[in-house]
C-alpha cells in the first residue's frame, strides 16, 4: 500500500475526481461571481464591463449596510446564546433524571426542514390569531404588538425562532464533548473536595476549549449567510428591516434582474466571511492545548 | 478545528456557488443554438417531435388550470399523434426564478408562460422570444379582446398571446354589511363613511397581505387613477412626472386609511394569503383582489356554499373632484404563452400556442372559473351569477390599467414595491413616496 501511495502518478489519480468537483462547484463559480461583480449585466443581454463601479455602489449603499448591521446583529445573538446552550450542556451532561429526554426535546427542531419552521412560527407571530398574541391577550394585554408587521421588533422576532432552530445542534456537540472527558478526572477531582461548579468551570471548560471555538466559528460564519427563515417569514421586510446581507443578494440579482450587482454582494459577502473567519482564528488561537491527561 | 473551518467555508462558499452559478455561459450558447437552428426547424412535418412546456399551475395550488391544461395537451397529442408535449411544472416565484436562469444559459422551453409589459421586455431585448404575428392575422386576432394582446407588443410586434384577463373589484361580505345597515359605496366619502361604522363596531374593514407589496399596490393605483386619471400610466412610461399632485394626494389617501385602521392587524407582516383568509373567515368585511380569485367565491368546492353566498362586489368607487371614472379598472392581461426564439421546432411551437389559446379561450370560464383573454359567449355557456357581472362589468370598462408592477422595468417595480409597504407603514411621507418613484423610474430609462 504505501508503495502505490508513493507513486506520484497513482496519488494524483485519486485526488483527481474530487478536486475536479471542487474546482467546477466552487472555485470557478468563485471566479466566475468576481467576475460578474465588475459588469453591469441584467442576467439575460450582454455585459458591459464596469470596473468596480458595483462595488463603489456597494459601499456607499445604505440598505446594503442596514443589511450587514442586522447580519452582525444576528451574528452577535447567535454567539451569545451559545452560553446558554453550554449551560443546558452542562446540565444534562451531570446525572439528572431525564436527561436524555430532555437531549431530545432540544434536539426536534434540528429536524423540522426551514420552512416548516417558518411556518410553524408564522402561525404563532400572527398578529390576531397567533398564539403568542391570544397568551398575551388572555393575561391581560389588550393591543399585543403585529410581531412581523413592526419594524422596530421585527429582526428580533425572527432571531428566536433561528436560534431555537440551531439549539439542539450546538447542545449535541457540547453534549458530546462534555460525555468524551473522562469520568476519572471528575472522579479526582470530586475526591479532591471540587464543587460541583469548580468541576464545571474549572475542569470541564477548560477541556472542550476547542469544541468551544469551532462551535463560535460555526455560529457566526452561518449567521453571516443565513438566508432561509428571513426569506420564507417576513421576504426581508416590512422596508428592509428584516433584510440580511444573503437576502439582500438574492433582491438585487433575482428580484431587480441586476445579476452584476447581485454577484458583488455575493463576493463582498464571501470576502466579509474569510475576513470574520480568519479573526477569530486569530482572536481564539492559543499555544497549549489542554490534554486529558 | 483547521479542517473544520475549511469545511465550513468551502461548504457556505458552495450554496453561494450554488445561487449565483445559474449565469453560466448566455454568450457561448446562442451562437451554438441557432446553428442548429437550421437542421432542426423541419421537424414539423412528419418526424416525431417533443415540445417542452413549462407552467406555473401545479396540481396542488392550482388543481382546476392543471386539469384544464392536461386536458388540452392531451387532446394536441391525440390530434397529432407525431407530438409530445413534456411539462414542467413550478409554483408563481419559482417559475419567475428559473425562466430567468434558464434564459441566462439561452434553454428556454419552447412554450411558456410570461407576463406582459415591463416582464417581457428584458427577454425580447435578449432575443429570446420569437414574435408572435403571424398568429394573429387569422381568425385568433379576432378573438381577442381589445387591448389585451397591446400588453405583450415590443415595438409594435407582439411576443404572447394572453391566456387571461382580470379586474380588480372589491369584495365585500354582505352579511357584515346587513348587519350593520350599509350599503356598497359609489363615492370615495361613502365608502370612508362604511369604513368608520365598521371600525367604530370593532369589525374589521379591509382584509390585506401587503408582505407580499403589489396587494397594496392595488389600492394606490386605484386612488392614483380616481383622483388623477390616467396619471400613473404617464408617470410610468416617462411621458408624465411623479410630482403630479394627483400622486401625492392619493399616497396621502392611502396613509389616511391606514390611520383610520381600515386595514386588519400587522397587514405588513401578512403574506396576501394570510390577509385573504381574514376574508374569508368574515373576520374582514371587504377586500380588493383580482378576479382570478372569483373560484374561492363560486366553483371551489372546498369552500362552503353558505360563505359563497355572502360574497357580492362593488367597483372601487369615484372621488369628488377626481378625474377617475367609475368603469375604469386595475387589472388587465395576466399571463401569457410565448414561444422561445432559438427553439427546433418554432414551428410547431406556435402551432401549439395557437391550439391552446383558443382551446384555453373555449373551456377556461367554465372548468377552471379563469377568465380568458378571448370574448367569452356569456349566453352559450352556464356561469354563477357573479362571473356574468364581472365579465359584462369587463364589457363595459371604460379603461384597463395594468398592475404597476408589471407596467414597470423589473428595478423599479422593486423600488414601488418597497415604497407601497413603506407608504402602508407610515415608514415615508407621500412627498418623498412620490419623490422615491421618480428617482427609480428615472434611473431605469
Amino acid at each position: 500500500m504505501d508503495k502505490v501511495m508513493s507513486n506520484r502518478l497513482v496519488a494524483a489519480l485519486y485526488v483527481l475526481p474530487a478536486l475536479l468537483l471542487l474546482l467546477v462547484l466552487v472555485y470557478i463559480p468563485i471566479v466566475l461571481t468576481g467576475y460578474y461583480g465588475l459588469m453591469q449585466w441584467d442576467g439575460i443581454g450582454a455585459m458591459t464591463f464596469i470596473g468596480l463601479d458595483n462595488y463603489t455602489r456597494l459601499l456607499q449603499d445604505s440598505t446594503f449596510w442596514q443589511s450587514a448591521n442586522h447580519t452582525f446583529l444576528l451574528a452577535l445573538f447567535s454567539a451569545l446564546s451559545l452560553i446558554g446552550y453550554l449551560m443546558i450542556a452542562l446540565v444534562l451532561s451531570g446525572k439528572i433524571k431525564g436527561a436524555n429526554f430532555f437531549r431530545k426535546i432540544y434536539l426536534i427542531p434540528m429536524l423540522l426542514s426551514s420552512v416548516a419552521i417558518a411556518q410553524l412560527w408564522l402561525k404563532i407571530y400572527h398578529p390576531s390569531n397567533g398564539v403568542l398574541n391570544s397568551f398575551l391577550e388572555a393575561i391581560g394585554f389588550s393591543n399585543p404588538p403585529a410581531w412581523l408587521a413592526e419594524p422596530s421588533l421585527v429582526l428580533y422576532a425572527l432571531f428566536v425562532p433561528i436560534l431555537w432552530q440551531y439549539a439542539g445542534f450546538y447542545i449535541l456537540i457540547y453534549y458530546a464533548a462534555l460525555k468524551n472527558i473522562p469520568e476519572s478526572l471528575i472522579e479526582a477531582a470530586r475526591i479532591d473536595g471540587a464543587n460541583p461548579w469548580q468541576i464545571a468551570f474549572r475542569i470541564k471548560l477548560p477541556l472542550i476549549t476547542e469544541v468551544i471555538k469551532v462551535t463560535v466559528v460555526l455560529a457566526v460564519v452561518g449567521s453571516l449567510k443565513y438566508f432561509d427563515l428571513i426569506y420564507v417569514m417576513t421576504d426581508g421586510g416590512p422596508n428592509g428591516s428584516s433584510e440580511v446581507m444573503a437576502s439582500y443578494m438574492y433582491r438585487q440579482a433575482f428580484r431587480s434582474f441586476d445579476f452584476g450587482y447581485g454577484s458583488a454582494v455575493g463576493f463582498f459577502l464571501l470576502l466579509i466571511c474569510l475576513v470574520v473567519t480568519w479573526l477569530l482564528r486569530k482572536a481564539t488561537a492559543s499555544k497549549d492545548t489542554i490534554q486529558y491527561s | 478545528m483547521n479542517k473544520k473551518t475549511l469545511a465550513m467555508i468551502l461548504s457556505w462558499t458552495l450554496i453561494l456557488a450554488v445561487i449565483l452559478s445559474g449565469c453560466n455561459n448566455s454568450g457561448s450558447g446562442t451562437s451554438k443554438e441557432s446553428g442548429s437552428n437550421a437542421s432542426g426547424g423541419d421537424s414539423g412535418g412528419d418526424g416525431k417531435v417533443t415540445l417542452k412546456f413549462m407552467h406555473l399551475w401545479p396540481a396542488g395550488s392550482s388543481a382546476q388550470q392543471n386539469k384544464l391544461v392536461n386536458d388540452i395537451i392531451q387532446q394536441y397529442q391525440t390530434d397529432n399523434p407525431n407530438v409530445t408535449i413534456k411539462q414542467e411544472v413550478l409554483e408563481n416565484e419559482q417559475y419567475k426564478n428559473k425562466l430567468k436562469i434558464l434564459s441566462a444559459s439561452n434553454e428556454l422551453p419552447d412554450v411558456g408562460v410570461t407576463w406582459a409589459a415591463g416582464f417581457l421586455e428584458p427577454y425580447v431585448k435578449g432575443n429570446l422570444f420569437a414574435p408572435l404575428d403571424d398568429l394573429l392575422k387569422g381568425d385568433l386576432g379576432e378573438k381577442f379582446i381589445a387591448g389585451t394582446t397591446e400588453a405583450y407588443a415590443v415595438d409594435s410586434k407582439t411576443y404572447a398571446l394572453p391566456i387571461e384577463l382580470n379586474i380588480s373589484p372589491i369584495y365585500y361580505n354582505k352579511a357584515i354589511f346587513e348587519k350593520y345597515n350599509l350599503q356598497t359605496a359609489a363615492t370615495y366619502d361613502e365608502f370612508l363613511n362604511v369604513v368608520k361604522t365598521l371600525t367604530d363596531n370593532g369589525e374589521v374593514p379591509i382584509a390585506l397581505g401587503n408582505k407580499d407589496r403589489w396587494t397594496g399596490s392595488l389600492w394606490y393605483m386605484y386612488l392614483a387613477n380616481r383622483v388623477g386619471g390616467d396619471a400613473l400610466e404617464k408617470a410610468i412610461n416617462g411621458s408624465g412626472k411623479f410630482d403630479d399632485p394627483a400622486l401625492t394626494q392619493a399616497a396621502a389617501e392611502v396613509q389616511k386609511l391606514v390611520h383610520m385602521n381600515a386595514f386588519n392587524k400587522g397587514f405588513n407582516g401578512l403574506s396576501n394569503d394570510e390577509g385573504k383568509s381574514e376574508f374569508m373567515n368574515e373576520k374582514a368585511a371587504m377586500y380588493l383582489m383580482g378576479t382570478w380569485e372569483l373560484p374561492n367565491f363560486t366553483t371551489n368546492p372546498d369552500i362552503p356554499q353558505e360563505f359563497k353566498d355572502k360574497v357580492g362586489f362593488f367597483k372601487f368607487p369615484t372621488i369628488d373632484g377626481g378625474k377617475g371614472d367609475i368603469n375604469s379598472w386595475v387589472g388587465g392581461p395576466g399571463v401569457g404563452l410565448f414561444a422561445a426564439q432559438n427553439s427546433k421546432v418554432k414551428d410547431e411551437a406556435q402551432k401549439f400556442i395557437q391550439y391552446f389559446v383558443e382551446k384555453w379561450g373555449e373551456s377556461s370560464v367554465t372548468e377552471a372559473g379563469v377568465i380568458p383573454a378571448t370574448k367569452v359567449d356569456t349566453a352559450a355557456v352556464q356561469l354563477p351569477q357573479l362571473y356574468i357581472d364581472l365579465l359584462n362589468e369587463l364589457n363595459q370598462a371604460s379603461s384597463l390599467t395594468l398592475f404597476a408592477d408589471v407596467q414597470m422595468k423589473p428595478a423599479a417595480a422593486q423600488a414601488h414595491l418597497d415604497m407601497i409597504q413603506a407608504l402602508f407603514g407610515k415608514a415615508v411621507t407621500p412627498e418623498d413616496f412620490v419623490k422615491n418613484h421618480q428617482a427609480a423610474i428615472d434611473k431605469g430609462n
